[in-house]
Order: C-alpha cells, then structure tokens, then sequence
C-alpha cells in the first residue's frame, strides 16, 4: 500500500474516535430538541464538567494508592455519570421548566446565560489553566510496513469505539423496549396528546435530561483520557460540533445522531489531514451552513411542517 | 402539605450539596506532572454550607416567599414619566440638556472617565445594532461580532495599506461589514430562529479563525498595531505633526499639547456617531419596514399571507445591523490603535446579546441604559471582576424567567384616541 492510503487509513481511524465522543454528545442535544424543540445550549457545558469530575475521581484514586486500573475507570465513570445527570436534571428544573411555553428564543438565551454560568463556575471553583492528566491507557497495536507508513491503533481508541458501541446499543434497546423509552417516543410525536393520555411529560422531559447528560459525562471521560487535557472552555466548541453532528443527521432522530457524529468526525479527520487543521471548524460550520440551507432536515430527519 | 414541603426541601439541599461538593469542595492542582486532588478550606466549605441551607430554607418556606414576592409592588417606571401631552412639550429641552451635558461633560473630570465614557458609547452602538436584528426583526443573532471584526479590520486594513483616513473608512467599514450581513443573511435567513441563531454562532468562529490564521494579510494572532487616529479636518492629535508641513491641532490654535484633547475628542466623535445612529434607527422604526420588522417578529406567518415579503425584510434588518457593528468597529479600532482577533471572541457577542436582553428588546432607552450599567458596574467592582461573567450568565438566567421583556420594556410609538 502507497503511503497515502495508508495515511488516509490512520485518519480514518483518528476520525471515527473523535466522531464516536461526537455521537455521544449529540444524542443529548438530539433529544431534547425531539421532545421541546430548544438547543440546549449548555449541553456542551455537561461534557465539560463530565470531564472534570472524571479527572477528580481518577486523580483521587490514584492518590488515595488505588492500581487497579479497570476498577478506577468505573468508578470514574459512575460518579462522572451520577453528578453530570444531577446537572442536567438542575438545569433543566431551574432554567427552562419555568419558560416552557413561551416564545422560542426565551429558552434559548437562557440556555446561553446557563453555558456562560456554568463555564465560569468552573473556571472559578476550579482554574481557568489547563489541567493535565497523564496517560493511564498506553499501548497499542501498528499495522504497515514501517519504512512506509505505520498506522497505529490504540487500545484507547479501541476502548471509545467498544464503549461508544455499547452505550448506543444499550440506548437503542431502552428507547425501543423498555416503557420509559416509548414514552419518550411519544413525546416526541405529540407532547400534548402524550400528557393527554395520562404521561406525566415533565417527569419524560427531565428524563431525557438526564440521558442526554449522562451520555455527555461518558463522552467526557473518554475525550478526557485520550486528550489527556481538560480546561473550563472546552465545552463551548464540543458542544457546536456535536449539534453541528445533531443537525447532519436530522435533529430528533437518534439514529441519524449517531451517524452524524461519525461522518462529521471522519470528514474533520480527512481536513486536517490536507490542509492545516486550524481550518477544521471552518470545515465543520461550513458544512452545517450546507446542510442548514439544502437539507435542513438532515439525512435521516423528518421535514418539518409549519403548523398555524 | 408541611411534611411534602419538607422532603422538597430535603431533596432539593441533596441535589445542591451533589452539585457543589465535587466542583467547589475538591479542586484539581498540577504539582509537577502529577495530578493532586486537594480539598477546599475551611471557608470554602463553610460556603457550601451557607448555600445548601439557603436552598433547603427557600425551599421550605417557598410558599411564604412566594406571597412575600407577589406581594411586593412590581414597579411602574411608566407612572413616574409625567403625562403624554406634557412630556411631548418637555422632550426637546430634555434631549438638548442632555446634549449639552454630554458635551460639556467631559471637560471636567478626569481622562480615565472620558475613555470609559467612549468605550461605553462603542458598546452602545453595538447594543443598538443587536437590537434591530434581535430586538425589532426576532432573529437571534450570536455571530454579532462578526460584523464588528469586519468593520474594525477594514478600517486597520485600509489605514495600514493604503494609509486612508478614518473619515473616508467609517462609510467604507459599515458598507462592507453591511455587505457581509447581505452575503450571510441572503442564503440563512430563510431558516426558522434557533438554527439560524447557530448558524450565525458559526459564521462568527469561521471570522475568527480566518483572521487568526491569515497571517499574510491580518497579522494572525499578533494583530494589527498602529492603527492612524482620527483627525478633525487634517489637523492631527499627536505632539509632532507626521509629515513635514502638516499642522497638529494644539499649534494651529496655539494652545499647549496635551494629551487629554485626543481622549476628548474620540469622545466627541463616539457621541456623534451614536446620536447619528439613534436617529436613524429611529426614523427607520416609523418607516413602513421597521413596522414591518415589528410584524414579522410578531406573527411571521400572518405577515406572509398579508402578501410582506419575508427575506427582504429580513435581510434588511440584518444588513443595517451589521452596519451598525461595522461602524462600532472602525471606530473601535481607532480608539485602540491595535486590534487582534481576541477582541472578538464569542464572549463579546454574549455581552452584547445581555445588553440587549437586560434593557429589553426593542426598546432603545434600555438598551442605553444597559450598556451603560454593564460597561461601568465592572469597572467600579474591580475587586469581583472575575466574577463578572458568572453573574452576566446568571442575569440572563433570572431575566428570562422573571422578567422576559427587560427592564425598561419597548413601547411602540401610537396615537391615543381621548374621551
């Protein structure tokens, strides 16, 4: 194999991981807008404090003397998930419970005030410095002649990507089987009729909340340890790439989440691999002006009907 | 009815203490290359505290509060404006008292408030560019500094290269930013409010980082020094004249140098412009397309079958809100001499946006009198300056939901029928 080609693999693979934290990202802004119709502007904020807690919690145990590496990640991964999802439920309770009803763009700026809120509680309860964790997950696999190209493939990719599955599976399992996910489905297809037949929707629309942070907090735990840095203002631009993933797909589908988030990853991947890779968020908004402007309803989305 | 309460406010201090105790009880340091977890002190905690049983007693008492609120008179800032035919008679001489004030003013107080006075004039001028586009026509903008970039880069840009002068780029810098407005609104105005409001979120990075990254032409991150002052009629403001022959302003009235009349006069012309500006929004409000912005944030639908036509109407207010910027801007780049693509970060469009929604949208007095408020308050609370962006996050939470319509709400310009 040519060294292109073996070049144009390894960002593929680069591309699919950082594609898959998208996914998990958007599946939380996907929701929310299915069910009320509103960006929830400080999604990307929940990301970022996911990464945080996750580093205390890893940082904590390995100070506390703790070794086992597998018993450490999910404890990380259970606290990161338990409080991110208490910040999403608060979010939702505080700042747009009360507005519900009112003029769109009411929800919406008080979304933004919520991200600039909790972007500076951080920055302030913490620092605004970045904050380095060292590898804990080392080691991988390489394929190639090494006189040519060496892609390589490590086990923390292997670790997004096996994660990433999973949490999709489990996802697409709770939406399709269980009652609370046909709850939601209902919701999303007439809010009002739903509350009608005797669904408590404020109970369903803290619930997605919930989900949707969670799946945040697992994105920021795994961006966390493969980046290995975390600073206060990391959630703003994570948080307009996974809608940006959100919208490709057709905002309110979850499926079409997932699959966004992978092609916007792959395609950031294939930027930065030609041209210098500060251009890639002009590559990405770019697209989401595309898509905005001839499919505004995304790949898999339904058209959207004006109702009077 | 009390023991529910009571659980409420149970769990609501559980949720707070959650919420709290991981972000402000324990704190990442770096001690080396090693990752320390530290606990907070004693005081930190002690805060916690304070905040949790604040929570748990609002809670508890909530409805008691509730009544409490309710029962305290909203106040009624229209009753203190004394009666229509007689504010009619007094406007004029109030506005020519607040002109003459506004000019006389800074002769007498110090430098440093006369450049805080200017900086609040720039972003007076912004508030009310936001305003047509968010407060008047409905559509959320969050790209607005994109436009200030622009025309504050034109103006740098012209000086730098073609060594043009403030007068001619003011017109120039609007035009462009304007042109700008016209190139993005054309194809995403016909999206509905929250996409379009991401959208032009992106367009602002994509300026940003254009400007970051074209270092050939703007300098990248290092910006543009430099920048050539403003001069009354060719007389300059500096102590020696540039060029061989050209006169500064001190020597052609044979005063003494000094460098506060620089400082004065960017005011003058901060004044000038914003005066220029308030008019022309103004005159534009009593046009048929200000009406029609008005009916078309109103009812868009309606608007549609009454046979307006929906993207020029739009795209008007977008246009002239971005001209609007792009005049802040050049301005702006004047006054500092050195601009660098920090200064127009997506923070700067949020402030601007608080400003807009803090005064209340559409209405012009409030939007003055919060750019003043949110320009000043941080400069006189030096000591919470870095809590200054928390509580603008915060405000804009509390403004949503207690008062949607701002401090001073929009009143549009109507006739009354008198029996």
């Amino acid at each position: 194999m040519t060294e292109t080609s073996l070049y144009v693999i390894q960002q593929l693979i680069n591309g699919l991981t950082i594609g898959s934290t998208y996914a998990l990202i958007a599946i939380g802004y996907t929701m929310v807008y299915g069910i009320i119709g509103m960006i929830n502007f400080a999604h990307g904020e929940i990301y970022m404090i996911g990464s945080y807690i996750s580093f205390i919690v890893i940082a904590g145990l390995l100070g506390m003397g703790f070794i086992s590496l597998p018993v450490i990640l999910i404890v990380a991964l259970i606290v990161a998930v338990v409080i991110a999802s208490t910040y999403g439920w608060t979010i939702e309770r505080v700042a747009y419970r009360p507005l519900r009803g009112s003029n769109r763009l009411i929800p919406l700026i008080s979304a933004i005030g919520m991200s600039i809120f909790l972007q500076n509680y951080v920055a302030l309860s913490q620092s605004s410095r970045d904050v380095a964790l060292p590898p804990q997950i080392t080691g991988g696999w390489t394929f190639g002649d090494p006189s040519v190209f060496e892609v390589s493939f490590s086990y923390m990719q292997l670790l997004i990507w096996s994660a990433t599955l999973l949490v999709m599976v489990l996802l697409t399992l709770f939406i399709s089987r269980s009652r609370m996910g046909r709850a939601c489905r209902a919701c999303s297809e007439d809010l009002g009729m739903t509350n009608l037949l005797g669904i408590d929707t404020n109970r369903i629309i803290a619930l997605t909340f919930i989900v949707g942070a969670a799946l945040a907090a697992i994105a920021g735990l795994l961006l966390g340890l493969y980046y290995g840095v975390v600073n206060p203002y990391i959630g703003f631009i994570a948080g307009l790439k996974a809608f940006t993933a959100a919208v490709l797909g057709g905002i309110g589908s979850i499926p079409g989440a997932m699959l966004g988030g992978l092609i916007l990853g792959v395609t950031e991947a294939m930027t930065s691999a030609f041209f210098p890779s500060e251009y890639k968020d002009v590559v990405s908004f770019g697209l989401l002006v595309l898509i905005l402007l001839f499919r505004p309803s995304g790949i898999l989305g339904k058209p959207e009907v004006e109702k009077v | 009815m009390m023991r529910k309460r009571f659980y409420n406010a149970i769990f609501a201090s559980g949720i707070g203490f959650i919420l709290t105790c991981m972000m402000v009880g324990i704190s990442l340091n770096t001690e080396g290359t090693t990752l320390k977890v530290e606990g907070a002190s004693a005081a930190q905690w002690t805060w916690i505290g304070i905040g949790i049983s604040l929570v748990f007693l609002s809670q508890l008492f909530a409805g008691q509060v509730d009544a409490f609120l309710g029962a305290v008179p909203k106040p009624q800032l229209s009753k203190l404006l004394p009666e229509e035919g007689k504010r009619a008679m007094l406007k004029p001489w109030l506005l020519a008292a607040l002109l003459v004030v506004m000019l006389v003013w800074p002769f007498m107080v110090s430098r440093g408030s006369v450049d805080l006075a200017t900086l609040t004039l720039i972003y007076i001028m912004l508030g009310l560019g936001l305003n047509i586009v968010v407060g008047l026509a409905g559509l959320l903008d969050l790209g607005f500094v994109a436009f200030y970039a622009v025309g504050a880069y034109t103006y740098a840009l012209l000086s730098q290269y073609f060594g043009m002068s403030f007068w001619a780029c003011l017109p120039l810098s609007a035009g462009l930013a304007a042109l700008f407005g016209f190139l993005l609104g054309f194809p995403v105005l016909r999206l509905r409010g929250d996409y379009l409001a991401i959208v032009t979120l992106g367009f602002g990075e994509i300026i940003r980082i254009l400007l970051n990254n074209w270092t050939s032409v703007t300098g990248g991150p290092s910006g543009i020094s430099g920048i050539a002052k403003p001069s009354l009629f060719g007389l300059e403001f500096t102590r020696r004249a540039k060029e061989e022959g050209a006169t500064t302003f001190h020597e052609f009235f044979g005063i003494d140098y000094s460098s506060s009349y620089k400082v004065i006069f960017l005011y003058l012309i901060a004044v000038i412009l914003v005066c220029f500006v308030i008019y022309v929004i103004n005159r534009l409000m009593r046009m048929p397309i200000g009406r029609a912005w008005e009916a078309l944030r109103e009812d868009e639908i309606a608007c549609r079958s009454l046979g307006l036509n929906r993207t020029m109407i739009k795209l008007s207010a977008f246009t002239i809100g971005a001209s609007t910027a792009g005049f802040a801007g050049a301005f702006f780049s004047a006054r500092q001499g050195f601009i660098s693509p920090e200064s127009f970060i997506f923070i700067e469009s949020a402030i601007i946006l608080a400003i807009v929604v803090l005064g209340g949208m559409g209405s012009q007095v409030g939007v003055i009198l919060a750019a003043i408020v949110m320009t000043i308050l941080p400069e006189l609370a030096r000591e919470f300056s870095e809590y200054r962006m928390l509580l603008f996050g915060l405000l804009m939470v509390v403004m949503m939901r207690w008062r949607p319509e701002g401090l001073v709400p929009m009143k549009r310009p109507h006739l009354e029928l008198k029996t």
